[in-house]
């Protein structure tokens, strides 16, 4: 039997707690690629909604009002398997052509071995990234939806007189887009974007909901109690206290992100026709 | 003829199984001694050295997976792993879901266990794990039956006070009964011993594992297996 | 057995009149209609009283961000930000373990670990830091000649307050108060979906959907059913809170009226 700190040390260092630790990685990493593929997606949505011809506008528009209109648990509770089954069978159609026995049987979804994502052979690692690769593609879409919103928003705050210069001096639509445009539209998309940063750090414990390894199941599994028969660390109910760090955890990260925003708020106010540019116009 | 079909599918599955196919075998990991993640991170426990040893006899490559008691039958019927070991006992109505190879464990007691001698537990507040077969008899008992998601919370519930007993499978509870101040009051039986259990499409890969376990039971390694575990019941 | 008599059997199973034992086999549509309908009661009951209760305490909080002392400014924002800043998800986990906790100090603690109450104190306090942040952006826009006007009418103290800050504030919150209502009812399928444990089979909407999906294996068709009655609940909620909305706007002209509507946010 361990004492006092030297317990601690070794309880804080199993390969259980390890993969606790990874799980907040795993967190971080959700967050560094959804936030740019959503904003892609948003970007996107945006440039759609604004086309010209009517149609395509109503691509645009379209996927922006379900994802915002469906419930939000209702789309993460059963959109990754709708998922994950559409594309075993989008495989299933292209490198199966022959199979000939219906899909689904019964209760279950069958498909041929090299139309299952991942292969039956892969080493756990590939099913794990493509679990995840599934929550990022899930969260990307829902959040590119209102990413989509701020940003059609923020094109059409551009003032108008800003593109009617552009013309006057000759440049194609295109280029007043690209040029004039997109550069200003950012300051207005900013507090819209703040926002959605906030409420997507606050969506990732739903990674639990989606089948990943998150921090709220190691948070569970390594609070419970612990018996000395199945562990060398036995230990009663601490689910509190590991729920805990996870609070701390989200503030702390919450906290350092709003000052982080501020300050790219005051940078692209600079310059910028609005009543913050003014004020730093003003003060300089 | 549909049944022609089937075979022939699984014949077609199987062939592409020759080429080195790894079983994915889906478990909770929060049930000791069935299974457990140890102190490493790994599923441990009676089920993990009773896959392991299956599939070493039905020469094939596994590999596991944790998942959530809740969505583990959907799992399984949606293709995210192959078999499902995971201290499932086997019931009618799962059997209209998937398909379960022999019990490879006798069809063991549940029992209740609380903090207090003489409880009536038709009467009380029992505790027990959502969508299993301990809380379908509780609800039907006439006890107010308070579900959790996972084993461990059920345990904790009646430690913290929030319920009067936990009705669960004896095997859980003889550890927990053996290290803390919880007693066993009642035992019913429920199910028919627990058994791995496999889409119903994938007759096959269950007869493989079948027959292991059949080889086993036959050869006595199964009853030392469960003697290790301090499992109740030998075949 | 007709539908009819399942809705008698089912309606208020949510609350423990009716039958007990929920129905495992040959769910029909109308078990389904009648259970998650059952469940709305539940949610119902922490939207309304956390809403309500939430309104009041918000209002003190914006209050004290805005004019309190420095001790009382401090800790304002501190609650603010303590619920703003972390997921309602793990702030319904983390409740529930420390009033487990706070059980075994005394047993006065005892119904907090009830979903009932627990969860109604947890949703109650996080409606209030958001609502209040709301209120307290709505006071700073207030405009100052709104002010002066009421200065120069000789209204001071608490009666300036009543009939000038407090309206123009609600005013100006309103849309925004309108949309963290609406946000709070859909977080209320939360409750059971985190720590909180079920009780006698009697749950809200999303564990009746749940247990149905689990029942029949089919999800396709209770979550909608879920959805569905979501969307009746916001159409309702919209409609309230259009009323207030326009009594709060009677003196302006039709035109000027802000309009309320409706954005639809993601999970907190």
């Amino acid at each position: 039997m361990l004492e006092g700190l030297q317990w601690l040390s070794c309880y804080l260092t199993t390969g259980k707690h390890m993969g606790f630790y990874v799980s907040f990685g795993t967190v971080l990493l959700l967050l560094a690629i959804t936030a740019p593929v959503a904003l892609g997606f948003g970007f996107g949505a945006a440039m759609l909604s604004r086309a010209r011809i009517a149609p395509i506008s109503w691509i645009g528009k379209g996927y922006i009002a379900a994802v915002r209109g469906v419930p939000d648990i209702a789309f993460f509770l059963f959109f990754v398997i709708a998922l994950d089954q559409g594309i075993e069978w989008l495989l299933h159609q292209a490198r199966c052509p022959e199979w000939t026995d219906p899909i689904r049987q019964g209760n279950d979804f069958v498909v041929c071995d090299i139309a299952k994502m991942p292969l039956g052979t892969s080493p756990q690692w590939i099913h794990e990234t493509y679990g995840f690769a599934l929550a990022v593609l899930t969260f990307a879409i829902v959040f590119g939806a209102f990413a989509g919103n701020v940003l059609y928003g923020a094109m059409n705050s551009v003032p108008r007189g800003q593109i009617e210069t552009a013309e006057a001096y000759g440049m194609t639509h295109r280029q007043a887009f690209w040029r004039i445009l997109v550069p200003q539209m950012w300051v207005y998309a900013l507090p819209g974007l703040s926002n959605l940063w906030m409420v997507l750090i606050k969506a990732t414990p739903l990674l639990f909901l989606l089948g990943v390894e998150d921090i709220v199941y190691w948070a569970r599994e390594l609070g419970g109690s612990k018996m000395a028969r199945f562990t060398d660390y036995p230990h009663g109910d601490w689910r509190m206290w590991y729920f805990l760090v996870l609070l701390v955890f989200y503030l702390a990260f919450t906290r350092v992100s709003e000052i982080v925003l501020a300050r790219i708020t005051t940078k692209l106010s600079h310059g910028q026709a609005t009543v913050g540019g003014e004020a730093q116009r003003k003060a300089a | 003829m549909k049944n022609l079909i089937l075979t022939t599918a699984a014949l077609a599955l199987t062939a592409g199984a020759a080429m080195a196919e790894t079983v994915r075998l889906g478990t909770e990991g929060a049930y000791p001694p069935y299974n457990f993640l140890n102190d490493a991170g790994e599923v441990d426990g009676f089920e993990r050295e009773l896959g392991d040893e299956l599939c070493k006899r039905a020469e094939l490559e596994c590999t596991w997976v944790t998942n959530d008691w809740d969505s583990i039958i959907p799992n399984l019927t949606s293709g995210n792993y192959d078999a499902i070991i995971a201290g499932m006992s086997i019931t009618e109505a799962r059997e209209e879901l998937v398909d379960f190879t022999q019990g490879y464990t006798q069809p063991s007691p549940s029992a209740y266990a609380g903090l207090t001698e003489g409880l009536d537990v038709k009467n009380a507040v029992i505790a027990a794990q959502a969508s299993t077969i301990q809380s379908a008899h509780v609800a039907e008992t006439g006890a107010t039956l308070v579900e959790f998601p996972t084993p461990d919370e059920t345990v904790a519930a009646v430690q913290s006070g929030e319920v009067d007993a936990v009705l669960s499978d004896k095997d859980f509870l003889v550890p927990i009964v053996a290290e803390t101040d919880l007693m066993f009051l009642e035992e019913v039986r429920l199910g028919g011993g627990i058994g791995m259990a496999f889409r119903e499409s994938d007759d096959e890969l269950r007869g493989k594992f079948d027959a292991a376990i059949a080889s086993m039971k036959e050869d006595g390694s199964l009853n030392a297996m469960l003697d290790k575990w301090e499992i109740e019941g030998k075949f | 057995m007709s539908c009819w008599e399942t809705v008698q059997k089912y309606a208020f199973q949510s609350i423990g009149y009716g039958e007990r034992v929920l129905p495992r086999t040959d769910i029909t549509l109308c078990d389904q209609f009648t259970l998650i309908g059952s469940g709305m009661i539940m949610n119902l009951y922490f939207g309304l009283l956390a809403v309500s209760f939430g309104f009041l305490f918000a209002n003190a909080l914006a209050m004290a961000k805005f004019s309190g002392g420095p001790v009382t400014r401090k800790a304002a924002e501190w609650f603010i930000f303590l619920f703003r800043g972390s997921p309602l998800f793990i702030q319904f986990f983390f409740a529930y373990f420390l009033f487990l906790n706070l059980k075994g100090v005394s047993p006065v603690f005892g119904p907090l670990s009830a979903a009932w109450l627990g969860a109604l104190v947890v949703l109650f306090l996080n409606t209030a830091a958001y609502s209040g942040e709301i209120f307290y952006g709505a006071l700073l826009s207030i405009p100052r000649g709104d002010m002066e006007s009421a200065d120069a009418y000789g209204f001071s103290g608490w009666k300036k307050f009543r009939k000038i800050t407090w309206p123009t504030m609600m005013r100006l919150a309103w849309p925004a108060y309108t949309n963290e209502a609406i946000f709070l009812f859909h977080a209320t399928t939360l409750v059971f979906f985190s720590g909180f444990p079920v009780w006698r089979q009697q749950g809200d909407a999303l564990y009746y959907a749940k247990y149905i999906a689990d029942k029949t294996f089919n999800p396709f068709v209770p979550y909608p059913i879920l959805a569905g009655y979501f969307i009746l609940l916001t159409l309702v909620v919209i409609w309230i809170f259009g009323v207030a909305n326009k009594r709060l706007n009677r003196h302006l002209p039709q035109a000027k009226r802000p309009k309320i509507r409706y954005r639809p946010k993601m999970i907190r």
